[in-house]
């Protein structure tokens, strides 16, 4: 049976909290077979979602509280990053590139999240919240490892 | 973040420190316009040889300079990516429209 480990921290949303955000994650993360590459795009997945959750869910309020949940099971790395903001009324417009409602914001957060993660849902109900689930596999290192061992 | 600034040939060079992202934007945003504002410059040089991680709204920073430099004719060049950051600009396509050195001293060499 896989082993399984798991990690639940909740912060205040200021963005102060972003670098450790990311790299408690990725830290915990980096039990498994993650390369160094695919470490530094779980930090990308982190800080993305968590600047949403600041930004768009709590719309910069540093009272509120941004919730992740990670899970390890063998090879595999469930990452869940949630608030309890204002939710996102249109999903799919939020999720198209270049889409902000600011002139400097790229709009490319759930871009580089969905990029960089095998699986990625978006839950969302306005006035209550949103939270992203993304899931990113190391097995394939395992394979590579073995093969060249 | 830390930054360093200085002008050489007719270029705003900014050497940068440490972690961009959405803590440090809003701080970076009003110092580089400041110095824009200021500085008799053309073109900006951006050296991230040591950051070692950029979000989106770091980029997003970038692009709003981009925008403005090149709207006077201007330049905006990028030196010393590193792995993860040069990963976010590929994927961003920053780097379709920004020109790239490997080093500052090359870049200033080549600016015209």
């Amino acid at each position: 049976m896989a082993t399984s480990n798991q990690l639940t921290i909740e912060f205040s949303s200021l963005s102060e909290n972003l670098s450790f955000a990311r790299v408690a994650v990725a830290a915990f993360a980096s039990q498994i077979n993650f390369t160094m590459h695919e470490l530094e795009e779980i930090k990308v997945m982190v800080s993305e979602a968590v600047s949403n959750s600041i930004t768009h869910g709590y719309n910069n309020s540093p009272d509120e509280k941004v919730k992740i949940n990670a899970v390890i099971q063998g090879q595999n790395f469930h990452l869940e990053i949630e608030d309890y903001g204002c939710g996102i009324e249109d999903i799919e417009q939020a999720m198209e590139p270049a889409y902000s409602t600011s002139e400097e914001r790229m709009g490319l957060g759930f871009v580089f999240m969905q990029s960089f993660s095998e699986y990625m849902n978006i839950d969302s109900v306005p006035e209550k919240g949103t939270k992203v689930t993304l899931s990113k596999s190391a097995a394939s290192n395992t394979e590579k490892n073995y093969v060249t061992n | 973040m830390q930054l360093h600034t200085s002008i050489e040939n007719h270029t705003l060079v900014i050497n940068l420190y440490g972690d961009i992202d959405m803590s440090v934007t809003e701080n970076l945003r009003s110092t580089l316009e400041e110095k824009l504002d200021n500085e008799p410059v053309s073109n900006l040089l951006i050296d991230l040889s040591n950051v070692e991680f950029i979000d989106s709204s770091g980029l997003g920073v970038i692009l709003g300079r981009y925008n403005r430099i090149t709207r006077s004719g201007g330049k905006v060049i990028l030196t010393g990516l590193k792995p993860q950051v040069r990963n976010v600009m590929e994927l961003s396509g920053l780097l379709r429209i920004m020109e790239e050195y490997s080093s500052t001293g090359e870049a200033l060499s080549n600016i015209s």
